[in-house]
Formats: structure tokens, sequence, C-alpha cells
């Protein structure tokens, strides 16, 4: 069976080339085959693989294969293969699962676009890059899906390029995520000139015998490794491009700008973490930044008004909670959420995809209402994926969270600070997901009578991904409840044997006994009761008292228009890079380039040519002329040999 | 036939231009055929000097060595390394994929075009294969005759002034070579009481530490203009924009190309001491090329001097490879040579077509083009791509494997040269965007026609070697290995005759005669490596 693991990511890809090269010319039935069946055979072979790694020992569960060598030179050499152990296993099944769902919602969303099979070829494109960087079995491997996931979301970013809109966030999406890749390239060629190799298996073992833990060498490695994560988890610095991606068709939300494709910088730091165990200053860093990413991105959210952007705010807030948990070193709390939120974060942009859909492509939730009745099986399922988002208990959002927020406080690597910052995010996601359930779902319908005649519930293709995501939401995350519950980690146990440090807070929170048990407890019901106040005042503003909420607005203008503009990051970035490096390369063209550089070596050739004119005259031809120089010669030379 | 196969070669063009000038010049067909014909058979002829090529063997490969001029010791002595064979290999190729673009773009002069373009072909294939410094420079003159006829008269509206432009930056840096290049000749004959050009015999010559650095200048100069490394990069803008497109696909394509592979094949062998010297300089050139070629390039409004500048940013990253001065960075900086023969000659064909339907290469006139041409869109992004590195594409290996090198080299030039990655995806996306993306804003572009078969004919091998050699590189990278290993070995020897100087000790080995003992140790080495 392992012998087949390539195939994972090779299907895809030859779904890819087919739809591909024949440019959409296929019939859209075939397409559809031809696209959802490639990665329908991928998730079949994932959740077979899966099981035969489930069927080795603990110690040995990893399925190495190499498929050709890549790049060597001198020293340096890298192939071409693949690696499922447990981390890899679980991102493979994410990602078929949760980007099978979305290929067969996309055959309904997409039903009338002219560009069908376009956008099929370029899903599966991303199917085949996602695969490649989770199954990669090195640094450069995955650097190549890395890319590969930016380019495909650029292609479909920009689908609809006829938008300048779309082609500009594309665009940003890219360049953006250069700059991250700037920073892993930078992290590569530290790894590589220290350890002699860029295999995960190699790196990970030798890391401890060749970098001193916390050092500056492996603080900056660490560090530059997690600018490429900021980079593509749009995380604070470079989180910019991610609520402009929302130009890109829904689906592609779902699946690459929520559920996969922006956790790929959580897998990267999970999957290096014996790097980062090693740099406890990096990984500072990281909680910090993931603690205010989580903070500050729940702000926003509260202020917008297109149901997507509200949504895309929430997942970088979501991804930033996923990053303090690595950044407190409890990689598997992160990798656990990365799940779950796959789960219940692309139901809700498919969700918010089928209210689109069925208003006609308005995504202003002002102009919404009341669409309960009317698109019953999407507020069910959406429904379900808020109480997810918040924390619900039960839910599995509930899980993963609280696993991040009571590692965030009790980790040797976390503090008092981390945790509230993260319940104090909790509570504003609770917030903003009911005030988006309100204002879409229960309320006058204010949509204009054209909109509300059209209004539908969308066609089985597009509700049933919805409702096997409802379930997921619901019960996934029972895979990994606290042990306070009295019941095993299932996932934290599985992923022990690729976590650094996995064993290290499991043992320290038993071996402390009751009293971290009572605290945990405690800790949990404080954050309950505080999503649960959240919950009541989205109620009350949204639902109950409309009016409050005008005259609160009013009150909090300034902070309000604040927030509407995204805390004006994109106009600063503007004004301190975007146009300082337009002006400055117009300032080399013009006047370094044209004018000095130039202007010099012409000025050298009119010189010679002007130094050749004067010269010239000299050759008059009269003879008169060249019988005085002659005679002046002598004389010189006369004078030279008598006087000198 | 091994033996005559570098000749047949070199000459088989220069044959087939007599053949069309002897056909009449209003059968227009017959002289394209013919030079199709022509330049497809040489082709062949390089893919069978690639396919006889010993890939692990180290030392220069179908040597051949005649006396020329015997009185002035100038031989007719050609040889090839793997450096020196893929570059022919991309010659021949790029010389057929132009002609077949010309086809209809040129309409008058035809015959005196096709001359041009096959003349200029024997000059490039004999300036990758001389071995003799006076055939070397015979070589390097030669094609500059026919590039500056192809610009001055088969160019745009200021052509004239491109073409001088061109020719007085080469000359200027040629006549510095040929001085050099004499005075290494007596040098040699005091060192050895032999007048010689032989390369290989002039690289086991020790050249006490100043003279070194004023040679070193004098070559460098000359080739540095070629490259064209920053600050003389300025002809390059004009020439590329006024050229024909045949002319920029062999001027980017090859012609840049001579100043790096003249760095490789004499600089860094003949002048180790000087090489050193000079390397953080370079490096610090090359660098400020990348960042100032893609700073400029982002804000160019002519599609063609976009690409042009982009080149000088390209051509700094191989500058700053072969300067690293180690296996990464050199073998990185020779394969990007490569790279960006492929990429850089796919842009500038690519703009070709366009500009034959719309007659404007300005950026400003263009946009929503996917729509009206697919095709066309589908080539343009994959190039865009593989200009800009993307991984599974040529230039990502290239430019990896040069970082990689230069971080070694010195981590700041590796952080700094980076950077460029990012300012590359900026003017490629940039432009692609206005270009391609966006709204059909002109009527004349309402109507445009997508890629002819005879236009899909000419890209279609350039993507192949561009996901070729992005996705399996290890028969070029191979091939390149050996011969990047004996110019490391040979600058090694720096630190050698230093010491000689110093202690006074017997003079070091020279290369052609010591070459058991290279050679042993470099066997070593590529025997470990298998």
């Amino acid at each position: 069976m392992s012998e087949y693991l390539f195939l994972i990511p090779l299907l895809p890809l030859i779904g890819f080339l087919i739809n591909g090269l024949l440019l959409g010319r296929l019939p859209r039935p075939v397409i559809t085959i031809i696209a959802c069946g490639s990665v329908a055979l991928s998730l079949i072979l994932s959740v077979m693989l899966f099981v035969e790694l489930k069927s080795l020992p603990v110690d040995s569960r990893v399925i190495e294969q190499t498929l050709l060598p890549w790049i060597s030179s001198g020293d340096f050499s890298v192939n071409i293969g693949f690696l499922l152990d447990p981390l890899s296993a679980v991102m493979i099944l994410v990602v078929t699962g949760v980007g099978f769902l979305i290929h067969v919602y996309s055959v309904g969303y997409m039903a009338h676009d002219p560009g069908y099979g376009r956008f099929f070829a370029y899903l599966n494109l991303f199917t085949f890059a996602m695969l490649t960087l989770v199954l990669a079995d090195n640094y450069l491997l995955m650097f190549v899906g890395w890319e590969g996931v930016g380019l495909c979301s650029y292609l479909l970013i920009g689908f609809w390029y006829h938008k300048k809109s779309a082609s500009d966030a594309g665009k940003k999406a890219f360049i953006v995520n250069r700059i991250g890749d700037f920073g892993f390239l930078i992290g590569l060629f530290i790894i590589f000139w220290n350890v002699g190799s860029l295999e995960f298996d190699v790196v990970m073992k030798q890391a401890p015998l060749v970098f001193a833990a916390g050092g500056a060498l492996i603080t900056t490695a660490c560090l530059m490794l997690f600018l490429g994560a900021t980079g593509k988890s749009a995380q604070i610095p470079l989180y910019v491009w991610l609520p402009d991606a929302m130009e890109g068709p829904t689906p592609v939300s779902a699946l690459i700008h929520a559920a996969t494709m922006v956790t790929a910088g959580v897998y990267m730091i999970a999957r290096s973490s014996s790097l980062f165990v090693l740099a406890p200053d990096a990984l500072m860093v990281i909680a910090i930044i993931g603690a205010c990413t989580a903070l500050f991105a729940a702000t926003i959210g509260l202020a917008q008004n297109d149901i997507k952007r509200v949504l895309a705010y929430s997942t970088v807030s979501q991804l930033g909670y996923m990053f303090l948990a690595c950044g407190v070193a409890a990689f598997s709390a992160g990798i656990f959420h990365l799940m779950t939120h796959a789960f219940f974060k692309a139901l809700l942009f498919l969700g918010a995809g089928s209210v689109i859909h069925a208003m006609s492509d308005e995504q202003d939730m002002r102009n919404m209402g009341g669409l309960k009745k009317h698109l019953p099986i999407t507020f069910m399922t959406m429904f379900v994926a808020t109480l997810a988002i918040s924390g619900i208990p039960g839910f599995s959002g509930f899980f993963s969270k609280d696993e991040i927020l009571w590692k965030a406080f009790s980790s040797d690597h976390g503090h008092v600070i981390f945790w509230v910052i993260g319940v104090a995010t909790a509570g504003l996601t609770a917030f903003y997901m009911f005030r988006l359930i309100y204002l879409t779902f229960y309320g006058n319908e204010r949509m204009s009578d054209e909109a509300k005649h059209h209004l539908h519930e969308s066609p089985k293709s597009m509700t049933v991904p919805l409702m096997v995501l409802a379930v997921l939401s619901l019960v996934g995350g029972l895979v990994g409840m606290p042990h306070i519950f009295g019941v095993t980690n299932y996932f934290e146990e599985w992923l022990g044997p690729v976590m650094a440090g996995a064993h290290e807070p499991v043992s320290h929170a038993l071996a402390s006994g009751g009293g971290d048990a009572s605290m945990e407890w405690l800790l949990m019901g404080l954050s309950v009761a505080l999503v649960a106040v959240c919950i009541f005042l989205a109620y009350y503003f949204y639902r109950k008292n409309l009016k409050a909420t005008t005259s609160l607005a009013e009150k909090l203008s300034g902070l309000r228009t604040l927030l509407v503009n995204k805390y004006y990051v994109d106009e600063v970035y503007g004004a301190l890079v975007v146009r300082p490096t337009v002006y400055f390369s117009v300032f080399l063209w013009k006047i370094i380039d044209v004018i000095v550089i130039d202007g010099c070596i012409n000025g050298m050739a009119r010189l010679g040519g002007d130094i050749s004119d004067t010269l010239r005259h000299s050759q008059s031809g009269r003879l008169r002329n060249y019988a005085t120089i002659f005679a002046a010669g002598v004389v010189v030379l006369v004078a030279y040999f008598v006087f000198g | 036939m091994e033996s005559l196969i570098l000749s047949l070669l070199i000459f088989f063009p220069l044959l087939g231009a007599i053949l069309v000038a002897l056909v009449p010049s209003n059968q227009h067909s017959t002289i394209k055929g013919v030079s199709l014909i022509v330049s497809i058979i040489t082709m062949i002829l390089s893919f069978a000097v690639y396919s006889w090529f010993d890939e692990v063997a180290t030392g220069m490969q179908f040597e051949v060595n005649y006396s020329w001029v015997t009185s002035l010791g100038i031989n007719y002595h050609l040889g090839i390394d793997g450096i020196s064979l893929l570059l022919l290999v991309l010659t021949t190729i790029l010389t057929v994929l132009c002609i077949i673009s010309s086809w209809n773009s040129v309409t008058k002069g035809v015959k005196g075009y096709f001359v041009s373009m096959l003349l200029l072909s024997t000059g490039m294939l004999g300036v990758f294969c001389a071995l003799d410094l006076f055939l070397f420079y015979v070589f390097w003159e030669v094609m500059l005759v026919p590039m500056y006829f192809l610009i001055g008269v088969w160019g745009g509206p200021r052509r004239v002034y491109a073409a001088i432009k061109f020719v007085l930056f080469t000359m200027f840096g040629s006549l510095l070579m040929l001085v050099a290049l004499l005075y290494i000749y007596f040098q040699y004959q005091a060192f050895s009481g032999e007048y010689t050009f032989d390369l290989l015999k002039i690289m086991g010559m020790p050249i006490a530490n100043q003279a070194q650095l004023w040679l070193f200048g004098a070559f460098a100069l000359a080739f540095a203009i070629k490259v064209p490394l920053w600050p003389l990069h300025t002809w390059l803008p004009d020439a590329h924009v006024q050229a024909p497109t045949a002319g920029s696909v062999i001027l980017a394509g090859v012609l840049l190309k001579m100043g790096t592979y003249g760095f490789i094949r004499i600089c860094l062998p003949l002048f180790p001491d000087a090489t050193i010297t000079y390397m953080p300089w370079i490096c610090v050139l090359a660098i400020i090329a990348i960042i100032y070629g893609a700073l400029v390039s982002m804000v160019q409004k002519d599609i063609k001097s976009l690409v042009a500048f982009s080149s000088v940013s390209h051509m700094g990253f191989v500058m700053l490879g072969l300067f690293a001065l180690n296996m990464q960075g050199m073998q990185g900086a020779v394969l990007q040579m490569i790279n960006h023969g492929v990429s850089t000659g796919a842009l500038f064909l690519i703009v070709g077509m366009i500009y034959e339907r719309r007659h404007t290469r300005m950026i400003a006139d263009f946009g929503g083009i996917a729509k009206v041409m697919p095709v066309f869109s589908a080539f343009f992004m994959i190039v865009t791509l593989s200009s800009i590195g993307l991984p599974f594409t040529n230039g990502f290996v290239g430019e990896f494997l040069i970082l990689l090198g230069a971080f070694k080299a010195n981590y700041i030039y590796g952080v700094v040269a980076a950077s460029g990655v990012i300012l590359a995806a900026c003017y490629m996306l940039w432009m692609y965007q206005r270009v391609i993306f966006g709204r059909v804003t002109h009527e004349e572009n309402k109507k445009l026609t997508d890629l002819t078969g005879r236009e899909k004919l000419v890209l279609i091998p350039l993507v192949i070697l561009i996901f070729w050699i992005g996705i399996y590189p290890k028969p070029f990278l191979r091939r390149i290995e050996p011969a990047v290993k004996v110019v490391l070995s040979q600058v090694s020897r720096a630190s050698t005759v230093q010491l000689n100087e110093k202690f006074e000790l017997e003079p070091v080995p020279v290369y052609g005669e010591t070459g058991e003992v290279l050679e042993k140790t470099l066997t070593d080495n590529t025997g470990a490596n298998r």
C-alpha cells in the first residue's frame, strides 16, 4: 500500500493537466468527474494509508517514498520524496476531505460560470500543491508546495480577472507572500549550512547537536521561518492580503483562505517543532504575534459589514490562536485547532457562499436579514458552525480552543497574559459571529424585492457538503478531549511521536495533580461564561434592541471609523512602503540611469568627439600652417638640446 | 567524426550563410527555407555533441589543436567542457526558434537578415568553443558585425543610435581586452620562451599580483559591459528596445552570456589572486544590479525595456553566483545563464508576438488580453512564473543555488540578494496584470487573434525546457559540475601563488602538463559524489 503514497498528490495533478491542457473544452460533466474524481481517489487513498499507518507500532509510524533526485550540487542534494507520519496523515485527511467536499460544493456554486473548466483545473492544481506541501520529506520540496499554493491562491483570487479589484487582490497576495518566502529561504540557508541537509528527519535529529539551544543562530533561523509563516498564514505584519483575498469565488475562500493553505504556516512550525523548542525567544515572539493577531483581527471583525470580510478577519484571528499554541510549545494543540477550524470555518464560508448565491451575489449584511426561513439548511448548518467557533461546550471548537487557552496559561512557555488575550478574543469571536447570524438570518428582510423574488435554498450539491461539515464541526473535537474529562486525548497521543516536547506539558499537568485540574476547570468555566455574556450582548444589540446599537455606534463613532477602516493599516503600508518604493524606482530610472550614468557615458563620447573635432581643424591642408608648426617644433627641440 | 564535430558545428552556419547569399534576393521562401534547414541541422549537430559528451570526465572534450598562424603562435584550438556544451545547445535552439519567429515579421532585406542570423550563429558558437585567446578574440569580434546590422537595419525608430551605442560599448571593452591579451602573450614568452595564445598553457603561468589586478581589470571591463554589470548596462535597454524580436532574443539569450562565460573561462582561471581581491567589489556590483534592475524594471512603461532591465537584475544573480566562488553558487550561475536564455528569450518572443499584432509595446495600450488571447495568456503566465523563479520552473533551481552559494560566501550577500526575489514578483506580476487582466479598454485589442500554430511551435520547446530544468535539472547540473570543479580548483591556486612568492618555492604546477594530478583528485571527488 505504502508504495502508492505518491499517488495522493499526483492524482489531482493529473486532473489539473487534463482539464488545464484542454482549456475547458471538455463537456462539463466530464470536467466535474475528472476534477472531483481525482480528489475523491486521493481521499480514499489517504484514508487507506492512514489506516495502514495506524496499524504500525507507535514508534515506527513513518512511511517514506523517494521518487527522484531533484537538485544536487556539491554537498547539497535534495530529492522529491514524500513522508507520511502522524502529522502529515492528519493534514492529508483534512486537505483531501475538506477539499473533496468543496470540490463537490463548487459544482453547484460555479454551475453558471463560463470559466468552469479553468476553475476546476486551478482547484486541482491547488490540491496537488497543498498535498505536496504537507507530504514533502524535506524543506525544499515543502517550499515547492508552499509557493505552489501561493500561485493557485493568486490565480483563484484573481479568477474573475476582468475585475480590477480581483486582480489587484491576487497580486497583493502573491507579493506579500513573497516577503514571507524571503524569510523562509533565509531560514533554509541557515539550516542547510549548519546541518548539511534539508531533510526533516536529519534536521530534527541533528539540530540539537549542531545549534546551541537559545543561541542567536537558531533563534534567527526560527524567526526567519516564522516570517515565512506570517506571510502564508496571514499574521501581523503580513496579514493584509487575506481580507482582500475575498475577491475570489467563495469556495476558494473556504478551501484556500480558511481551511487549508493559510494553515500551512502552522503546519510548518509544527513540523519544525524540534527546531523551535531550541529557540525559546523565537517561541515567545510567535506567542506574542499570535495572541496580538488574534485580538487585533477580532476587533476589526466586529465592524465589518461584508459577510465574507467578517469571516476573513475571523480566520486571521483563529490563525492567531494556532500560533499562540505553537508559541507556547503546544504544537499538537495548534494542529488540533487547525483541524477543527478547517471544519467549521470551511462550513461558515460555504454557508456564506450559499447565502450570497441565494441573494444574487449580495455580500453586504446590511441588505440581508430574515433569511432563516428561506434557507433553512444553510441556516442550521451555519448555526452549528457558529456554536463551534464560539466555543460552546461539546462542539469541536470548544475542545481545541480550550486546550490552547489552558496551554497558554499552564505551559512552561505560557503566561497568564496570553490566557487573558485568548479569552478576550473568544468573547469577541462569539460576539461578531452571533452578530453575523442575527444580521443575516433574523430580523427584517432588508433586500430589494427583486432579490427577494430570487431567494432560494441552494441545490443538493451545495447543501450536502454543508451538512457533512456540520456533523464534523459537531463531533470533530471529540478526538481531543481534555484529561480532566477523565478520557484519553487521542489526538495528542497520535501526534506525540512527531512533536518535540509533546510529553512535557502532559506529564506536568498530571504530576501536579488536583490543584492544576481544578484550575483548569475554573479557567474553562470563566471562558465559557464570558462567551455566554458576549452572545447575550450580540443578541441584545442586533436582535432585541437595534436602537441601542445605533446610539452606541454614535457614541463610539471614532472607534467605529477606526475599525471599519481596519486601523488604516493598508493606507500606512501604502504611504510607508509601496509609494516610496515606486518613487525611488522612478528616481533611479529617470535621474540615475538616464541622466547620471548614461549622461556620463554619452558625455565621454561627446568629449571624445569634441577633442577629435578640435584636432581635426589642425589638419587644415594649408602648407603654410604646417610649415609654421614644423618650424616651431624645430625651435623647441633645439632649445631643449641647447639649454636642457 | 568526434574530432571534426566542433568545427562542423561552428562553420556549418557560415556555409549556410554563403549558400543563402547565393540565392536571388527576391526568392524569399527559398532564403527562409534554406536558413531554417541550416539552423536545424546545426541544432542536430549540437545535440550530437551533447549526446557524445562524457558527462563525468574533467577537462576539455572534442579537443582539436592545429597551428593557424605558426609564426605568431596562434592556434586553431577548440574544445568544450560542460559549461560551453550547454551554451552551445542553447545557442542553436534559440537560433532555430528565432528563424521561425522571423518568418513573417521580416519583409525588407530578407536575404541580409537571414545571412546575418547565420553569421551571428557562427560567431557565437565559435566563442564558446575557442581555447586559443586570439581565436576567442576573433570570434568575439565577428559576432559584433551581424548584430550591429540586425539592430541598425531591422530595428525600431532609434535603431541607428542604439546600434552605434551597442558597438561603441563593446568595442571599448574589446580594445582593452586586446591590450591585456597581448600583454599576456609577451609575458608568457618571457616565462616559457614560447609564443602562444593557448588558453590552457597560459593557465599554468604564474602572474605577479599587481599585473593580475590590471589584466583582470581589462578583461573584466570587456566582459562586464557584455553582461552587463551595473553601471555599464545603459546600452542594453536601448539595444533591446530597438532590436527586432530575434535580435533581442539572441542578445539576451546568448550575447549577454558571452560576458559571464568570459569571466568563467578567462578571468577566474588566469587571475586567481585578482579574482579573490575583486570578489567583494564584484559581488556588491552584482547585488546593486539585482536590486537596481528590478526597481527600474518596475516603473518601465514599455514591456521590452521592462524585460531588458529585468535582464540586468537576472544577470546580476549570475555574477553573484560566479563570484560566490563555491560549488553551489557557480553551478547555479551557469544553470541560470541557460535559464535566463530560455525564459528571457521566451519573454522577448512573446513581446514580439503581441507587437506584430498591435505595433505597440506600451503596457498602457493593453489590458484584458486574457479574454481575447487565452492561449497566449497561458504561455505568458508560464514564462512570467519562470522569470519570477517559481519552484519547479527553471528559474528557481538556478536562483536557489546562487543564493545558497552567496549566503555561504557572505550571509549579507545572500540576504540582500534574496530580496530581489520579492521585487521580481512585483515587476513581473504588475506588468502581467496590466497587460493581461482587466477589461479590454482599447478598441484595437478586441479583435486580436490568438497564437498561430507557428507561434506555438516556437514557444512550446522553451516551455518544455522551463519545466524540464525545473523538475529534473540533474542532467544539466551533472554536466556543469566537473567543469565548475576545474574552475574552482584553478581559483584556489590563488593562495598557493601568494605562498610561492613569499617563500620562493618551486613554480606552481602547469594545468596542461599536470592535468593528471588535477584529474585524479577531481575524479576522486566525483566518485565520492556518485
